[in-house]
């Protein structure tokens, strides 16, 4: 009875940490991706093609390859370490602020792109509108292209926040594995398995297959909505 | 009172766009020209979505661009009002939000009395409530007008308004247009390159090829212009623009007077004391030196023979009567004019077959 009950709090404890980071980690994505979407769709700049390689770069590397970087830079001799401590706020190693951090990078490009495909397919013209009809530039893009690409910042709500619920490599290789802090269901289902309790971990799998199923379903509903738009 | 002028140089791919005119206080100045002639490019640097190079532009007493003394003011800092060639109605905003749009960013220029104008002008009350999805090509335009009209601009910037219409749609606007051009004080640049479209609308008018202005001056100087000739064929033809004064029912005839003369025409139901614009082709006028007293030809003016220029055939001639203020242009064989002695000051008889009137 106890066993069921500490295995059935640990299960929830991961499951409320996973629902968590993927929330901070998709509200923060947006606000760094929205203007950096609308950078790249804007702007003849030459930094333009090596700056989109670089966003669309975790989309190909391995997560351990992304975490482990992740890792060294957070650490006390990396950079973002150092800097991090200087300011007084410790080392994001092994911390939810880390792993929030970890999930934005790689997210990145599943934010940017459909953004940046929303806005591709406004067109020039309704920014246009704007200005003639006397939109200062921040107004115009406030009250004319974000509205206008709805439809693909809810497609990249969507994909950001299924993608951070499914990751592993980049949780395990800078949150660890501390039970309310870095540990996510991701995980949990690996500590599972290596323990050889796979009733547990069968359950927390099915429950991760059931809410892929319905996170491609609320997809396809964006598009039958707001068709030819988004991701 | 305001000064308005533009003047512009824009280098293109294989040409340089340059332009230098004075805008009255209102009435249309068309801009007519083929694809490619740099007309949009124009209205664009005019709006200041595209930055023109050595420019000067004031409107209304106010400096847009003085490329002299550096200054370059941005599009929505510009009270332009600015109507686009395709439907540009902003697509998450209903017909009522798209109005108020221009009206809450226009500053104090603009009042909802302005707006109240605006959709009286163009008659689009009923359509206030609907969204912009529901609304025909014809329907979208006059809601893209009354948009910029609402936001009181100083100028009106109109980029082939009816492009993407069908001709009957074409017919549905061009009413509200001139309505536009006679009631409103507000001088406006109108680009296109339908040449009835011009003569119907314009007061002004400037012919741009490869960015160059080929002529300028009022529609009916450029039209009657036989020298360097606009238009070659049957299109050649004369403008003249009177007023309606008398109606005979029996024979569904209505008499237009105009300076230097008046008219017989078919009665199209137009009100009396409504201005008319009248299409006189080459092809329709006749010159006889005598007035002709057995004919079949109801409208004969008296006019003096200012020009003479050969036509696409060489049997053919094209001459150009002063007929008033008015210019009227007559095909005739080259056989005809040496056979009756015509020469430059004579006076004679035109007689006119047909008139074409457009509104």
């Amino acid at each position: 009875m106890s066993v069921w009950f500490s295995d059935a709090a640990s299960a929830w404890s991961a499951v409320v940490l996973t629902v968590q980071l993927a929330s901070v980690t998709t509200v923060l994505l947006l606000c760094v991706a929205t203007p950096l979407a609308w950078w790249l769709s804007q702007t003849r700049s030459r930094w333009r093609a090596p700056i989109l390689a670089f966003v669309t770069l975790p989309l190909v590397l391995p997560p351990t390859v992304l975490g482990f970087y992740l890792l060294v830079a957070m650490g006390p001799q990396g950079w973002l370490g150092q800097w991090t401590q200087a300011m007084g706020w410790g080392l994001l190693s092994f911390t939810f602020s880390g792993l929030v951090l970890g999930s934005m990078v790689f997210s990145l490009p599943f934010a940017v792109q459909p953004l940046q495909h929303a806005f591709d397919a406004m067109g020039p013209r309704p920014m246009e509108v704007a200005a003639t009809l006397g939109a200062r530039p921040l107004d115009a893009f406030f009250s004319v292209a974000l509205p206008l690409a709805r439809p693909g910042m809810v497609t990249a709500a969507i994909l950001t926040f299924a993608h951070t619920v499914g990751e592993f490599g980049v949780v395990l290789m800078i949150g660890g594995n501390v039970p309310g802090q870095t540990r996510v269901v991701s995980t949990q289902i690996y500590g599972h398995v290596e323990a050889m309790e796979y009733a547990q971990a069968h359950a927390l799998a099915a429950g991760m297959l059931a809410f892929s199923f319905v996170v491609l379903l609320a997809l396809a509903a964006v598009k039958r909505r707001w068709p030819g738009v988004g991701a | 009172m305001g000064h308005n002028h533009i003047r512009l140089c824009l280098p293109r791919a294989n040409h340089v766009l340059a332009l230098d005119v004075s805008l009255p206080d209102h009435g249309i100045t068309v801009i007519l020209g083929a694809s490619g002639s740099g007309k949009t490019s124009l209205l664009r640097c005019v709006a200041g979505l595209e930055r023109a190079q050595d420019a000067y532009m004031e409107m209304g007493g106010v400096v847009w661009q003085d490329d002299a003394l550096g200054i370059f003011v941005p599009t929505w800092q510009r009270a332009v009002g600015y109507v686009f060639q395709e439907a540009s109605l902003l697509p998450h905003l209903d017909v009522k939000q798209n109005l108020a749009y221009g009206l809450k960013r226009a500053g104090h220029r603009a009042t909802t009395h302005s707006l109240g104008q605006a959709v009286d002008l163009l008659g689009i009350g009923p359509l206030l409530g609907r969204s912009t999805a529901r609304l025909s090509g014809g329907e979208r335009q006059r809601v893209a007008l009354a948009r910029a009209l609402a936001s009181q601009p100083r100028l009106l910037l109109l980029d082939e308004p009816m492009a993407s219409l069908d001709a009957a749609r074409r017919q549905d606007i061009l009413p509200w247009l001139e309505k536009m051009r006679d009631e409103l004080h507000l001088p406006m640049l109108y680009v296109t390159h339908a040449v009835d479209e011009a003569a119907r609308l314009g007061a002004h008018m400037l012919v741009l090829e490869n960015g160059q202005v080929k002529t300028q001056g009022s529609v009916a100087d450029v039209f009657a212009n036989i020298e360097q000739p606009q238009w070659v064929g049957e299109d050649m033809g004369a403008w003249l623009q009177g007023t309606v004064v008398e109606r005979q029912a029996d024979w569904h005839l209505c008499r237009v007077a105009f300076e230097g003369g008046q008219m017989w025409l078919r009665d199209t139901g137009v009100a009396l004391g409504q201005m008319v614009r009248m299409r006189v082709l080459a092809r329709d006028v006749s010159i006889a030196t005598e007035l002709p007293l057995h004919t079949s030809i109801q409208n004969q003016l008296s006019a003096v023979i200012e020009a003479v220029a050969p036509d696409a055939h060489p049997s053919q001639v094209l001459v150009r009567l002063r007929v008033g203020p008015w210019a009227v242009l007559a095909r005739i064989t080259q056989k005809a004019w040496s056979d009756l002695a015509l020469h430059l000051g004579q006076t004679v008889c035109v007689q006119v077959k047909s008139v074409a009137v457009v509104a």
